[in-house]
């Protein structure tokens, strides 16, 4: 990712609405970037760069449907498939937490199953079906899920949220008890720092019912 | 992550054809690799998607036994009916292993290769005969809580982390392994080798080799299997101690038994000294915790790990008493 500078200033303003999230994008930070000092900022910049970067060489053509969407991505194999889906598709609901498969942050379904998508590469996908936190439900109409973490306000910070959804979601489809114990096991994959663990189980057993 | 090429394998043949190449690395689930590759631990030139192999099946051999492709997912096996009824051990060992979602893409195949937790290997600055060979080992005198007590050497004392490699110890499965020249087969129990002064070496599979199967032995006769996994939380933690046992137990004695521990060990770690304690002895609280001290004799404790000790003993003699009681 090439830095850029800011075209515009107050005398100069810009013409289209700005979101926090173009900002950071349009001076080639990340909002985790941004709090390191400027030598670090640089490194994790340049080092974040590269994966998503379509120019690099041995970049290769992948073909994935992500929320019932096809899509056709010119990718470096070193993306991951959360790097594609938040960098290249702008999904960025699906949260990097520990980027190490330690967190579950991450967590979208793949052909309906949960995995994390950071320990995945992306070309490892092709003809896979994905599904992400933005395909599950909309504001107006939300996922029985969604409505039930609203509910019980199953979360604090709520970076830890998607992943929690997305795998409390995809467990009806896998052979686990129904008894706390058993959901706690289930959902040990996703950390909540927060320690939102109470309300994030009451919202599962309600969603279950 | 360093730049590789990545090429997508539709045949067996192809796959080790092309792993046959230097600096080639299969990936499956990329659970491990995926994480190391991020690190800077493992930098391949060259990765292989083996995914669309066809080794993604669980059949019945003719023997009563199961043979399972190595790109069965952790998850499938461990709920697998077969699995299930006739390899508790398995389910429970595989159930016990990382999280839902890692399960769901970690394969037969990678389990059995995944690389240690050592902090010192996975940190890619300290001294580590594992990743550079030569350069020294870190965990000796260091931070070595987690380590090992078994089959350490005084250039690795790096634990195998897998849950799923103690059950297949300790059921005596086979590893089937295809190369470029031909196929073969390998008891799981010689599968791994010790670190030794070549502790960067674990497995005896050969540069492009590739795990295609796992085969299991049919289940003993009335035999009763379970693994127990005792850790620093209740669930998502490597081993610190655990358990392998499978008895069969006839007329108040135990007729067969295989016990193997993890968590302890530089390779999933079978302990002849308890089969023996076990086998033709009664069927009791004195017969278990007789075979928990056979099972440790010869451990070796490092500077912080000396409670695994007494840690594998108590875990080894409850597990040896919950089997028992299983009807």
């Amino acid at each position: 990712m090439a830095k850029q500078k800011l075209q515009f200033s107050p005398d100069n303003p810009p013409l289209l609405p700005l979101s926090r999230r173009s900002v950071l994008q349009a001076l080639g930070i990340s909002s985790t970037a941004a709090v390191l000092g400027s030598g670090l900022a640089q490194a994790a910049g340049s080092a974040a760069a590269a994966p998503g970067d379509a120019a690099e060489p041995g970049a290769q053509i992948l073909n994935m449907t992500v929320n019932g969407e096809p899509h056709s991505l010119k990718i470096d194999p070193r993306t991951t498939l959360l790097d594609a889906l938040r960098e290249r598709l702008q999904l960025t609901g699906t949260k990097k937490g520990c980027d190490h498969g330690q967190c579950g942050a991450c967590t979208v379904q793949v052909n309906g199953r949960r995995v994390n998508s950071c320990l995945s590469l992306a070309l490892m996908h092709e003809g896979d079906a994905i599904s992400t936190i933005e395909g599950l439900g909309t504001p107006e109409q939300l996922h029985p899920m969604q409505a039930a973490f609203v509910e019980h306000d199953a979360y604090q910070c709520g970076y830890c949220t998607s992943g929690q959804i997305m795998s409390a979601v995809a467990l009806a489809n896998e052979p686990y008890g129904t008894s706390d114990s058993d959901i706690k096991e289930a959902m040990s994959g996703n950390i909540c720092r927060c320690g939102a663990y109470s309300h994030i189980l009451k919202a599962i057993k309600q969603a279950r019912g | 992550m360093h730049p590789f090429t990545f090429n997508r394998a539709s045949s067996t043949d192809q796959a080790v054809k092309w792993g046959a190449a230097p600096n080639v690395r299969f990936i499956a689930g990329g659970t491990t690799l995926t994480d190391l590759m991020k690190l800077g631990v493992e930098h391949p030139t060259q990765v292989v998607d083996i995914n669309r192999l066809p080794l993604a099946e669980v059949e019945r051999t003719p023997e009563g036994g199961l043979k399972v492709g190595a790109l069965v997912r952790n998850s499938d096996l461990a709920w697998h009916l077969a699995v299930k009824q006739g390899y508790p051990v398995l389910s429970e060992a595989l159930l016990a292993g990382a999280s839902g979602q890692l399960r769901n893409m970690a394969t037969t195949g990678g389990n059995l290769l995944q690389r240690t937790r050592c902090m010192y290997f996975r940190d890619n600055l300290s001294p580590c005969n594992k990743r550079e060979p030569g350069t020294g080992c870190a965990a000796i005198g260091g931070a070595n809580r987690t380590l090992a007590i078994f089959g350490t050497s005084e250039h690795c004392i790096a634990t195998n982390p897998s849950d799923m490699n103690v059950a297949l110890v300790a059921l005596g499965a086979q590893v089937h392994i295809q190369g470029n020249h031909g196929s073969r087969v390998v008891p799981v129990g010689e599968f791994f080798l010790l670190p030794g002064s070549t502790p960067q070496v674990e497995t005896v599979l050969q540069p492009g080799e590739l795990i295609t199967h796992v085969a299991l032995p049919p289940p003993l006769e009335g035999a009763k299997s379970g693994y127990l996994k005792l850790r620093d939380r209740a669930s998502y933690e490597f081993a610190l101690a655990s358990a392998a046992v499978v008895l069969q137990i006839d007329g108040g004695r135990v007729r067969q038994a295989r016990v193997a521990l993890g968590g302890v060990g530089t390779l999933p770690w079978r302990s002849p000294a308890a089969e023996q304690a076990l086998v033709g002895a009664p069927a009791s609280a004195a017969t278990w915790r007789a075979a928990a001290e056979a099972a440790v004799r010869g451990a070796k404790a490092q500077s912080e790990n000396g409670f695994k000790i007494e840690l594998a003993k108590r875990c080894v003699a409850q597990q040896l008493a919950t089997v028992a009681a299983r009807v």
